[in-house]
């Protein structure tokens, strides 16, 4: 087990970067603590799985240093970083049995054949593939494979890590809740550092105690599930978490607040404070579906919007509001009536409104 | 829906049967024809029955190159599959250096057969050939017109040089195959070398080494022209394989009845040893 820093990396698939466009990983400083479950989040092609390759060692960064326990291993092969790493799709070894692909790690580490035995079983029998162990390997179906592989990075007990790049993706939806869960009580058990590649906010939630969610090359935030819904730092969190994401307006600055179109918020006072200091032009409201609030009966705070149409989602519904010229997501309990073209009055609790300045969250000094 | 029945579409079939016919069934029925008759002239042909293939069989001269040629085929087999599959591993992956070897590999499988046999004819000559005259300055007594051993030997290399890039291009094919994942994997579970080519590599080289063991033998087992040119099947008859033999019995005796009944059975042998290797190979790992 280790504690793994990332120091200023930065890497480019590309001999001769020009560009910060060149590069899958730019600047970022990191750190993963000893015996965390963590969660690598962000959509396809942000550099995820490179960095996790980073951190195994399958890849050498072209800038910055990898720590391991506060010791360079810029330079270390995979094999002397002893690390396990589970990957998108199955690989097995085809000719071996279940039970000989289990062991062969620990085969190559010339662990004493008894102990070998027994970590396989133990393994085995948390996987659930028991039965399956004197089978040959090559013929299993696609899930069992998968959990054959993970079964190799979750058997040897001394690693410093486990990285998992989106090991679920050819597993069937039920079994998936399964096997992170799996996970999940394996890291409790074993208390091993897990890195856990995924672009679904809702297995990273699942298995992760801290979420670290990733867009176009850097970490734009790092946190807790409830942290990231609740306190996006980045318009790209609040966007991509939640489902559906988060409302985000473009605004202009106005006096004690922001508009759009003809409709003005009024903000708090520091909000508006830093609001006259900045510069930028790229301002940005957001708020939650979950936390607009819908009214029939007009007051002060609240803005009319008209009512676009409702999804019926079984336990709640989703409403798409027309204000101004801007479209919104609601999200409703089942017994919200309104009918489709209908008016209804919104207002937007101070708590949850979120001011984002360049698509960073403008937040409250202390 | 109602079916239409129409036989005349089996017309549309007598084309290839036509050309089977032609390329295949023909030619062999006529092998088969003069196998179990006795054909002095035009219509003066005896039935026989299986008088040749009893002849043949117990023929001393036919038994003693059949027996050559299994060993000559199994030390064809035994040196260029594992020297193809180890050429195979030690070329560059990729770039400028490994289109260089490929080229530089293919080299002797473009050279017709009679040519090659020439060239080894001079090359391991003791007077005039380099290799030959090599190996006599080193000290070492080669002369393989003369020796049956050396004879052997320039037989054999002469083949490993001509054939074992068949077996590592294909194998170069099929480890280029192999997806980066193996290997990553391999690295991040500490396999060494011996254990990523022993489950890794050879598994998933088993297919074209299937075809590379088969065209290798069929190959061999059919030698004729590079030995003929080399040591014409001397010194004696110890590099007397069964097609010259073969060839010997037909065109030079003119023996056609024989000749005929022996071709069966030499089609037959590589028929079935073909057979034998591709069932062996394709069973081995089924039956856990």
């Amino acid at each position: 087990m280790a504690e793994i820093q990332l120091k200023s990396l930065a890497h480019s698939y590309s001999d001769m970067p020009e560009g910060p466009d060149d590069y899958a990983i730019r600047q970022l400083d990191h750190v993963w603590h000893k015996g965390g479950a963590y969660a690598l989040l962000g959509p396809s092609g942000c550099g995820k799985s490179t960095m996790l390759n980073i951190i195994s060692g399958l890849v050498q960064p072209s800038e910055g240093d990898v720590l391991f326990d506060g010791k360079r291993v810029n330079e270390l092969s995979p094999r002397d970083r002893n690390i396990a790493q589970v990957f998108q799709f199955p690989v097995i070894y085809d000719s071996m049995t279940v039970y000989d692909n289990l062991a062969f790690p620990l085969k190559n580490n010339k662990v004493p054949a008894s102990k070998i035995k027994a970590r396989v079983h133990e393994i085995a029998e948390v996987l659930e593939i028991e039965d399956k162990l004197y089978k040959k390997a090559k013929n299993l179906t696609a899930d069992e494979k998968q959990k054959v592989s993970m079964g190799r990075g979750l058997v040897r007990e001394d690693v410093s890590a486990i990285l998992f790049d989106e090991p679920l993706t050819v597993i069937d939806p039920q079994l998936k809740w399964k096997l992170r869960r799996k996970l999940k009580q394996i890291h409790e058990q074993f208390d091993i550092t897990m890195v856990y590649v995924t672009h679904d906010q809702l297995e990273a939630s699942t298995f992760a105690d801290k979420i670290a969610v990733m867009y176009g090359g850097q970490i734009v935030q790092f946190g807790t599930p409830t942290e990231l819904f609740e306190q996006p730092n980045h318009t790209f969190v609040g966007f991509f978490i939640g489902s559906p994401g988060m409302n985000l307006i473009e605004v202009q600055r106005c006096p004690r607040g922001v508009c759009f179109g003809g409709t003005v918020v009024a903000l708090e006072p520091w909000q508006v404070d830093v609001l006259q200091r900045t510069r930028s032009t790229n301002i940005k409201i957001g708020i939650r579906p979950e936390f607009v609030e819908v009214s029939s009966v007009a007051s002060d705070d609240t803005f009319e919007a008209e009512v676009l149409d409702v999804e019926d989602l079984g336990t709640y519904k989703i409403v798409t509001v027309q204000l101004d010229h801007e479209k919104m997501k609601v999200r409703q309990s089942e017994d919200f009536a309104a009918s489709i073209g209908s008016r209804v009055h919104l207002s937007f609790p101070k708590q949850w409104l979120k001011l984002y300045v360049d698509e960073f969250l403008v937040q409250e000094q202390q | 829906m109602q079916k239409v029945q129409n036989n005349k579409a089996w017309w549309l079939v007598l084309p290839v049967f036509l050309l089977v016919a032609f390329s295949a069934l023909i030619p062999l029925m006529t092998v088969v024809n003069y196998s179990v008759q006795d054909i002095f002239g035009p219509g003066q042909a005896f039935y026989v029955g299986t008088e040749w293939f009893k002849e043949v069989l117990s023929n001393e001269r036919l038994q003693d190159s059949l027996i050559r040629q299994f060993i000559f085929s199994g030390a064809v087999l035994l040196i260029q599959i594992p020297l193809g599959i180890g050429v195979a591993l030690m070329m560059p992956k990729s770039g400028i250096k490994g289109s260089l070897c490929l080229i530089l590999l293919a080299i002797p499988l473009l050279i017709p057969w009679n040519v090659v046999g020439t060239i080894w004819q001079i090359f391991a000559r003791g007077d005039i050939g380099l290799f030959g005259w090599g190996i006599n300055q080193l000290g070492i007594d080669y002369n393989y017109t003369g020796d049956t051993l050396d004879a052997w030997l320039t037989v054999l290399l002469m083949d490993v040089w001509h054939w074992t890039p068949l077996v590592a291009l294909l194998c170069y094919s099929g480890l280029r195959a192999i997806p980066e994942a193996f290997y990553q994997a391999a690295e991040i579970d500490r396999a060494s070398k011996w254990a990523v080519f022993r489950y890794i590599q050879l598994p998933r080289l088993k297919s074209v080494l299937i075809i590379a063991v088969l065209l290798r033998f069929m190959d061999s087992f059919m030698i004729y022209i590079e030995p003929f040119v080399l040591t014409g099947g001397g010194p004696g008859s110890s590099t007397t394989f069964l097609s010259q033999t073969l060839t010997t019995m037909a065109i030079g005796q003119f023996d056609l009845g024989r000749a005929a009944a022996f071709s069966l059975i030499y089609f037959l042998i590589v028929l079935l040893i073909s057979w034998l290797f591709f069932t062996a190979i394709t069973h081995a790992d089924k039956e856990k």
